[in-house]
């Protein structure tokens, strides 16, 4: 695996989202993946970003490009120094919310990306590593 | 600040969200369309969404709080302008939409307005006799 490109956005604002958004957006039409896995992509970072911003106080989202014999591949770790999560299982329960949401943020985010990784610590912080592949 | 613009159009509201909210706008946008609710009597809204093209749960739980507000105040709201890949990466994520009224478009959306607030007796055919 080849590592092509990075960059690191800092996520603090609703407008910091929808630039993530917006250039997640850009690299994947850039690298060739198609609407669906587009709109998906960018979907689960809306996920993540949103609650990183309203549980993690913020955090950086470093986007990375990868390649892999001839496919491209979008990655983005989100990490937070938040209160972090106590029971990872539990969270990434549909329905379990600790806040007014739905309850689907990370578990449907991984159903929506190829790669999905969480690892969290409490008082330390949350860390969310997703790829998607072409 | 953002302003989310509610139109009138025949006997219906219509409100079309072109950018992503965050909690203060969904805010907004629901205390602006319970008043206009309101104050035109309207008895149908229209929830235009066919310009976003990513919907994530945070805006399916604002779609699902105005239906069920508009509800109270005896309206019933219609989504429409759900895009392709939208709807599928919504039922990926787990999201149906279960209680929210969709339609394709506009023209859609207010005929099936029309035809439920034409016969309120026939709402439902579920549920057994009183």
């Amino acid at each position: 695996m080849v590592l092509r490109n990075n960059k690191i956005v800092h996520l603090h604002s609703l407008e910091d989202i929808i630039h993530l958004r917006h250039s997640t957006r850009t690299w994947a039409i850039e690298l060739g993946f198609n609407l669906i896995a587009q709109t998906k992509l960018v979907t689960a970072v809306s996920e993540l970003a949103r609650n990183m911003l309203n549980f993690g106080g913020g955090g950086t989202v470093d986007i990375e490009v990868l390649e892999k014999k001839n496919y491209k591949g979008l990655r983005l770790s989100f990490k937070d120094h938040g209160p972090g999560i106590e029971d990872i299982e539990q969270a990434m329960k549909d329905g379990y919310t600790t806040g007014m949401g739905l309850g689907l943020g990370l578990g449907g985010s991984m159903r929506l990306v190829n790669e999905f990784k969480i690892s969290s610590h409490v008082g330390e912080g949350t860390s969310v590593v997703i790829t998607m592949w072409q | 600040m953002e302003h989310i613009p509610i139109l009138k159009i025949g006997e219906f509201l219509v409100v079309t969200i072109q950018t992503d909210v965050d909690d203060r706008l969904a805010l907004t946008l629901q205390d602006n369309l319970t008043n206009q609710i309101c104050k035109k009597g309207a008895h149908g809204l229209l929830i235009d969404i066919s310009s976003l093209d990513v919907v994530d749960s945070f805006m399916g739980r604002v779609l699902g709080n105005i239906t069920a507000m508009s509800r109270l105040l005896g309206a019933e709201a219609v989504v429409v302008g759900i895009r392709p890949a939208v709807a599928i990466t919504l039922v990926e994520l787990g999201l149906s939409l279960g209680k929210i009224r969709t339609a394709l478009n506009l023209e859609k959306g207010m005929e099936l307005l029309r035809a439920s607030l034409g016969s309120p007796e026939k709402e439902s055919s579920h549920g057994s006799p009183e």
